[in-house]
């Protein structure tokens, strides 16, 4: 396999914060291209500051961290890849589709051009129709969709996902995970993906990544070979549950008191 | 995804103008009352002397005989504050941007701005006489000034600095630099913070220029009349120039939060029937 299909490798990438805590631990990660990566682990396992090190946002104590085959600093200078928090983090004195513009305003895109891309992008999550309204005239869901958009204005290699749906209902989450498959065939890209929810890592992804707590080290690489394309069925698959069982199964061998916690306010997958 | 925005009824003219009537009613019974209180029931009833407060009919007839002297000290007293207001709010504005920019900065000076802003700074008002010539409007425009820097300075930089964390870490995925990150993010995150100090020291200002003038200066001015009338005994008079401050203080607090309405259409707080 050849390294330019490579879009994140991380090597012995450890991370300790100034008050002592080991966050993270000799993590090695690879992502190919195509790729839906989850990381999974309970609250405080350092996943969200693993995807903040992948995005150089946050810099690692030591380890190697490269992504699109160069280092990670370079990659988010040449904006390499488009990320999506938990809160839409949308502007509010900007209109939807002057949100979805702001990477293209940053990448220096005249005005046509950028108009194109906006009504591709609000086609691409369904929200053509709402350029002009503000983001608290949307529902949550749709703000979401909204900071999807952004994050795939300019086509990025790689999507960084930090819980994009924990904060929304049962019934969005499972439309916006069909949504965002779709979006992820249609567009190519590679996907890492935080999320604590079991399920719905095993039901998006290539590879889930299991992670234990205190200092966050990654215990164990799950495959997902479900069939693509992924449906409401994949859902009712006996293997889906197989794999369901697989991740927790990984999750309760890390034998922390917080897998247990989480697993309990999660409720049966 | 089809979704209709939704529309208020519409009512017809005559309901709109009952409920209108309906609402405001309680608020013109008060004004009502206030007046027939202050024409009638204070000097016959209760006995108030003309100096202590001279009947409506009388202060209403002073203002608007008088009405060409009073408005023209009106305008040059509000110049004074006008020009303070500009002054203060500007410097303040840049130094929040300064104090935002460099944190350590910030974090040394900032107790001293909050406890300058507890000082009565209008008590410096006879020492920019000194220092800018009580005859000069700059005096007054100076104390004003002073008055305005400091709740504008708290404001914007709290403002400044209420940007939630992932809009940062957003624009540094973008390789957005410090300056397009203030442009973007910082500056419109604090305008709803920076337009309640602004009102704040329009009140200020006004404060600042009326109190300026009481410690000498042009005749022209209108806390110089409000003074000297006194003096002479002409308490009509001197309630007509009061008159003149409430409103040219309120319609001077009216004019920013109507821009303040216009530049910030845009926030949630807008949304109407919530």
């Amino acid at each position: 396999m050849s390294s330019s299909e490579l879009v994140v490798s991380l090597k012995g990438v450890s991370k300790a914060f100034a008050a002592g805590v080991l966050a993270l631990e000799s993590i090695d990660l690879e992502v190919r291209r195509g790729d839906f990566v989850s990381l999974i682990g309970p609250s405080g396992c350092g996943k969200s500051t693993l995807l903040r090190i992948i995005g150089d946002i946050t810099e690692p104590t030591s380890g190697e961290v490269v992504v699109n085959g160069k280092p990670a600093r370079k990659a988010r200078e040449d904006r390499d890849y488009g990320i999506v928090f938990q809160a839409p983090v949308l502007f509010d004195w900007r209109t939807v589709e002057r949100n979805i513009a702001l990477p293209l305003e940053m990448e220096g895109w005249d005005r046509s051009r950028r108009q194109a891309r906006i009504a591709e992008m609000l086609e691409l999550v369904e929200l053509t129709g709402f350029e002009k309204h503000y983001p608290w005239q949307l529902s949550g869901g749709m703000q979401q969709r909204v900071s999807i958009a952004r994050a795939l204005a300019f086509s990025p290699a790689l999507l960084l996902m930090d819980e994009p749906f924990g904060a929304l209902d049962e019934m969005t989450r499972e439309r916006l995970n069909l949504e965002l498959l779709r979006i992820w065939a249609e567009t190519g890209s590679s996907v890492v993906f935080v999320t604590h929810s079991i399920a719905e890592a095993v039901f998006l992804s290539t590879h889930v990544v299991v992670m234990t707590p205190r200092p966050g080290r990654v215990s164990a690489c799950v495959e997902i070979d479900l069939p693509q394309p992924r449906t409401q069925e994949t859902r009712e698959d006996p293997r889906f549950f197989e794999l369901v069982t697989e991740v927790r199964e990984a999750l309760h061998a890390t034998g922390a008191d917080e897998v247990e916690e989480q697993l309990a306010a999660e409720g049966p997958a | 995804m089809t979704t209709m925005p939704y529309l208020e009824p519409r009512q017809t003219l005559p309901r709109r103008l009952l409920d209108w009537v309906v609402e405001w009613l309680p608020a013109f019974v008060v004004f009502a009352l206030g007046l027939v209180t202050w024409q009638w029931i204070l000097p016959d009833v209760v006995g108030i002397e003309r100096f202590l407060l001279p009947r409506f009919s009388a202060v209403a007839e002073t203002f608007w005989t008088e009405r060409d002297a009073l408005w023209s000290a009106g305008w040059f007293t509000f110049k004074e504050a006008l020009g303070g207001w500009v002054a203060g709010c500007s410097l303040a504005f840049l130094a929040a941007l300064v104090l935002a920019r460099w944190r350590p900065l910030g974090r040394a000076l900032m107790p001293y701005a909050i406890a300058a802003n507890a000082i009565p700074i209008i008590a410096f008002a006879p020492i920019t006489n000194a220092w800018f010539g009580t005859f000069s409007p700059t005096s007054k425009m100076a104390v004003a000034a002073v008055l305005c820097f400091f709740p504008v300075l708290v404001n914007s930089l709290r403002g400044l600095t209420s940007v939630r964390p992932e809009s940062i870490e957003l624009m540094r995925s973008y390789a957005a630099s410090e300056v397009s990150i203030f442009w973007r993010v910082r500056i419109p995150t604090s305008l709803p913070f920076v337009f309640s100090g602004l009102k704040v020291a329009s009140v200020l200002a006004m404060i600042g220029a009326i109190v300026g003038d009481y410690f000498g200066g042009s005749i022209e001015a209108l806390g110089i009349q409000i003074r000297s009338s006194v003096g002479l005994s002409q308490f009509e008079y001197a309630w007509a120039a009061i008159v003149v401050a409430s409103i040219l203080g309120l319609l001077f607090y009216g004019a920013i939060s109507l821009t303040e309405r216009l530049v910030l259409h845009w926030h949630p707080s807008r949304r109407r029937g919530e």
